[in-house]
């Protein structure tokens, strides 16, 4: 299954509204994408909370429908 | 998740100081991500336990809710969740990971 990569940044988008989301599609396959996200919301917290925040986003599509995003949380 | 499978957890990450949830084993991964990050504890000459995944379902399933991580590889120090591949690599990357073994008191190559 795959994903498009739109949608991914929707998601994430949704979740964090005031977010940069760069997301390039790796393999050109629509299943194999890199993530840069930045935001506000990541201040304080630990890279594990931050890239849960991000997979949370995607709505238990990761590990599913999406079998892989390289994520990279920066804060801002 | 299954009682026995929190059990086989707690048991592997409380009996190898070192574990590496995978996909595959250290010898033979069967995911990319699963081998960076095996390769990554090999370079700093880590003693570790790999836990390959796809021998179990349950387990497979069950790491992910164990950690609240939706992804393998998971790494564990100390009965710790460190991180997954992208968090264990930018870790690496900084020297914070060794920072963690040497804090942890885990023999590295230095």
């Amino acid at each position: 299954m795959a994903m498009d990569l739109k949608e991914i940044e929707t998601l994430i988008k949704e979740a964090l509204p005031n977010a940069k989301v760069d997301i390039q599609d790796l393999a050109g396959d629509g299943n194999h994408y890199s993530a840069i996200v930045t935001s506000t919301e990541f201040s304080g917290k630990s890279k594990i909370e931050q890239h849960k925040i991000v997979y949370n986003s995607l709505k238990g599509k990761m590990g599913n429908e999406l079998h892989a995003l390289a994520i990279k949380t920066k804060e801002q | 998740m299954e009682q026995q499978t929190k059990d086989l957890i707690n048991n592997e990450i409380t009996n190898n100081e070192v574990c590496l949830f995978m996909k595959g084993t250290p010898d033979a991964p069967q995911c990319g991500f699963s081998m960076a990050v095996s390769n990554m504890l090999k370079i700093l000459e880590v003693n570790y336990k790999g836990i390959n995944v796809l021998e179990n379902q349950s387990l497979r399933e069950g790491i992910k809710e164990f950690s609240d991580w939706p992804t393998v590889p998971q790494l564990y120090i100390k009965t710790e969740f460190v991180g997954g591949c992208d968090i264990v690599k930018e870790m690496y990357e900084s020297g914070e990971l060794k920072k963690i073994l040497e804090n942890k008191g885990i023999v590295y190559k230095k």
